[in-house]
């Protein structure tokens, strides 16, 4: 049995939100244990001082202080969780500099989160998951080189994606929308077989990721079940040839947003989430369907089209459909209502997420929303950079299970 | 005696000199104690859950951090309670922390809003200070009513 993980908590709110409990129970399930930094009163306002941010809550002191007590090795730690509470502009203010000043001064990985009495374990287990594996797994994560024949499987909210690979190659791929999620997951896996000419016995490990990935793993044996930043950083970075050096990887998911701030294909900082679905793929679903074509033809016909034409805002899935409406109603054309939804979604993305991890170059787009060539310039126009998607962009999850699942098939 | 309020409501020294002139300090312990023996909830350190928050909303709106309101599900009720107030400001960490700089603001509102008798202080930093600051606590304690005559 591996020693638990120990994940230094830095919080104002915690306790008296009712969800401290919620972060044990995150931590315990990925085995993992929460732990606050013991420091001395006299540190508090020195570190204070030291950093140089003048906050008037004592928690934040506090907060700043363990901080500073981890950077400077006074206290040891495999990772860190910072959370304060959502809609306080102080807290918010010191969670966002203690979230770039500990990976910039330390080794440590980070996962911030501002939370609500509404919090749970579960909210919160894909982030305390990707922080125990980045502390427990390095070895497997730096693995470059897929050997073998190894299956990934995505079941994500949307679609359920399944890779086969096969000496580093993709040899099978396949996809079906998630109805029934081990039905979806059988589905596509037959497909990735087919297409690779494999039969199930042929394959020699097996990772899963994605929403359903407790079932499917179970369901298919897998030998890794692992959360989807870490395998969706690792995928980004295999697939678009950069598996050294600093990169940034975003994935706007059909229920979640995943913004990864990766070194030499590791996550440091992430966040993960989005206030509303406005600002996710369903958003762009939703539009597709009200100009009546198909979600494939969205991005093409938004190049077509100027966003600043429309006003939109898919800060709320209701109103940004609204505005869809109306803009419609009032005889705006499908190329310019196309255009200004993928730039709110990109737009929403960039101003909720992207400010909590440190973009650097190159930016890599993947998930099934990647392929959205409207949705792509948006964000590009947005970060004024050139925005990288890889082949198999798609199916980012899968391809980074099934390299990561092939660290598995020496030990078999 | 006198139901009295102390802030910063974690105080030690404030509690037991509120007791020790026979009123009943109102603060972080008895909050917390409440908490700690209720049966059957299962949410340590503080055993809050989060129905605090919501219970918070009867002293600040949904749009306040919930950790605000947590804290006003435990000190709010306390200071409806409240016949008298100590207010502390500027306080070493060490004298009682209330954690939540907002929460101190509307707590502090609070309790003037309530018409009642408020000594406030601010905190000592010398010998000198301090000796006025307990003659000054001690002439507003016994100042309030005494058992009986509440």
């Amino acid at each position: 049995m591996n020693r638990k993980v120990r994940i230094a908590q830095l919080t104002c709110g915690a306790e008296y939100s009712g969800v401290q409990k919620e972060i044990y129970d995150a931590a315990e399930s990925v085995g993992a244990e929460m732990f606050f930094p013991d420091i001395a009163l006299a540190d508090v306002e020195r570190a204070v001082k030291a950093f140089g941010l003048d906050v008037r809550s004592a928690d934040l002191k506090l907060m700043i202080a363990r901080g500073m007590a981890l950077v400077e090795g006074k206290v040891e730690a495999d990772g860190v969780f910072i959370g304060t509470c959502f809609r306080c502009a102080e807290a918010a203010i010191v969670r966002n500099e203690l979230r770039r000043y500990i990976p910039e001064n330390s080794k440590l990985p980070v996962v911030s989160y501002s939370f609500t009495e509404r919090t749970t374990s579960g909210t919160l287990l894909t982030r305390m998951e990707a922080l125990t594996t980045i502390a427990r797994r390095r070895a497997l994560l730096a693995r470059e080189e897929q050997t073998g024949i190894t299956m990934g499987v995505d079941s994500g909210s949307s679609t359920t994606k399944a890779v086969v690979m096969k000496e580093n190659k993709i040899v099978g791929t396949g996809w079906l929308p998630t109805t029934e999620v081990i039905k979806s997951a059988e589905g596509a896996v037959a497909q990735a077989l087919e297409m690779a000419g494999l039969a199930r016995e042929n394959i020699q490990a097996i990772g899963t990721t994605g929403y359903g990935r407790f079932l499917i793993g179970k369901h298919f044996g897998a030998d890794l079940i692992q959360e989807e930043l870490t395998v969706n950083s690792k995928g980004a970075v295999y697939l678009a040839g950069h598996q050294r050096g600093a990169s940034t990887v975003i994935d706007i998911g059909g229920m979640d947003n995943k913004a990864i701030s990766v070194i030499d294909g590791i996550p440091g900082t992430f966040t993960m989430g989005g206030i509303c679905a406005g600002a996710s793929g369903r958003f762009l679903e939703m539009t597709a369907k009200r100009l009546g074509i198909d979600i494939t033809e969205l991005g093409p016909l938004a190049m077509k089209g100027m966003g600043k034409n429309v006003p939109m805002n898919s800060y709320c899935i209701v109103f940004g459909t609204q505005s869809l409406v109306n803009a419609l109603a009032a005889g705006s054309s499908p190329e310019d209502v196309a255009a200004a939804a993928c730039h709110s979604v990109a737009e929403q993305v960039f101003e909720q997420q992207l400010q909590e991890v440190d973009i650097k170059e190159p930016v890599i787009m993947v998930g099934g929303t990647s392929l959205i060539e409207g949705l792509v310039y948006a964000m590009g126009q947005l970060l004024q950079t050139e925005i990288v998607v890889p082949p198999y962009s798609q199916y980012i999850g899968a391809v980074g299970s099934a390299l990561l699942a092939s660290g598995f098939v020496q030990e078999k | 005696m006198a139901k009295v309020f102390i802030y910063p409501a974690t105080s030690l020294i404030l509690s037991d000199l509120v007791a020790r002139f026979g009123h009943k300090p109102l603060g972080a312990a008895l909050g917390i104690r409440e908490r700690i023996q209720t049966a059957g909830v299962d949410s340590p350190p503080l055993q809050i859950t989060p129905e605090e928050p919501k219970r918070g909303l009867k002293y600040a709106a949904v749009e306040v951090p919930s950790g605000v309101r947590g804290r006003m599900a435990i000190y709010g009720p306390l200071i409806e309670e409240a016949e008298a107030a100590i207010i502390v400001t500027d306080a070493d960490l060490a004298f009682g922390c209330m954690g939540c700089a907002r929460t101190d603001e509307l707590i502090l509102f609070s309790l003037r809003q309530k018409g009642m008798p408020i000594l406030e202080l601010k905190y000592p930093t010398n010998e000198e200070e301090g000796i006025l600051f307990v003659a000054a606590v001690r002439k507003f304690l016994t100042s309030l009513p005494e058992e009986g005559e509440a």
